[in-house]
């Protein structure tokens, strides 16, 4: 695909203050994952230091990245 | 140290007149962060309003012009709700409803992130033996007092997490 077709992606990043557990629960509220999936990635963000959260049109991940923004998540947009 | 509980469709715990006012000092210190003086350099600003395109300083600038205004309110109201359900100088009984416990969590991680950035919490520090350290330099000192109220919100937030997510 032509780099401008490709999707955005919303990364959150690791960092030292937020508790696994609201990191956990925030994935769950504001993306409506399971407690497995929204584990799995708060994991994947503490051991790999950053993780993709949601990906798709770029307005989109802006809006999920300001969401995030408003739990106290560390969270980027970039391309794909 | 008190902690939250739920009781039917409420989230309650009650402060001694210590933890009142810490709690009030905090919550009042996020929104003269966020009111007075409001700047992007300061880390901690930095920290609450992450940039969110670090490669691309213009496309920041352009999404903190449609989002930051209303991120600013949210954060505001936010520390709001601890300040409005705090009983007055004397300890007492909080009692929140499902919408102020979200945003006394909400507002918990703000403070927070806040004091972490400030303390220099890194991955992997351990309170316990940052606080002996610095309990052994000078009991009487700010950093004392500022590592023991880090660990005393992150302990409360926890249990009004675990309060709302146990039912």
């Amino acid at each position: 695909m032509p780099a401008a077709d490709r999707p955005w992606v919303t990364i959150v990043w690791d960092d030292p203050v937020n508790l696994m557990s609201y990191v956990t629960w925030v994935f769950q509220k504001l993306f409506g994952y399971s407690r497995e999936k929204a584990e799995q990635l708060m994991l994947d963000v503490h051991h790999k230091g950053r993780a993709v959260v949601s990906s798709g049109a770029r307005e989109r991940m802006e809006h999920d990245a300001s969401q995030l923004h408003a739990y106290g998540l560390w969270a980027t947009v970039e391309r794909s | 140290m008190s902690m939250f509980r739920r009781r039917g469709d409420r989230y309650v715990a009650t402060f001694a007149v210590d933890e009142v006012r810490v709690l009030r000092k905090v919550a009042s210190e996020v929104v003269g962060l966020l009111t007075d003086g409001f700047d992007h350099t300061d880390p901690v600003v930095g920290r609450l309003f992450p940039e969110v395109y670090p490669e691309d300083a213009a496309g920041t600038a352009e999404f903190r012009r449609y989002t930051e205004g209303d991120l600013k309110t949210a954060k505001i109201d936010q520390a709001g709700a601890i300040l409005a359900a705090l009983p007055d100088e004397a300890g007492g009984e909080v009692r929140l409803d499902a919408e102020a416990a979200e945003a006394w969590l909400r507002a918990l991680n703000d403070a927070r992130l806040a004091m972490g950035v400030r303390l220099e919490i890194k991955d992997g520090t351990d309170l316990g033996a940052e606080l002996d350290v610095a309990m052994a330099a000078d009991p009487s000192s700010s950093r004392v007092f500022q590592l023991s109220v880090y660990a005393y919100l992150g302990y409360l937030q926890e249990s009004l997490l675990n309060a709302l997510i146990a039912e």
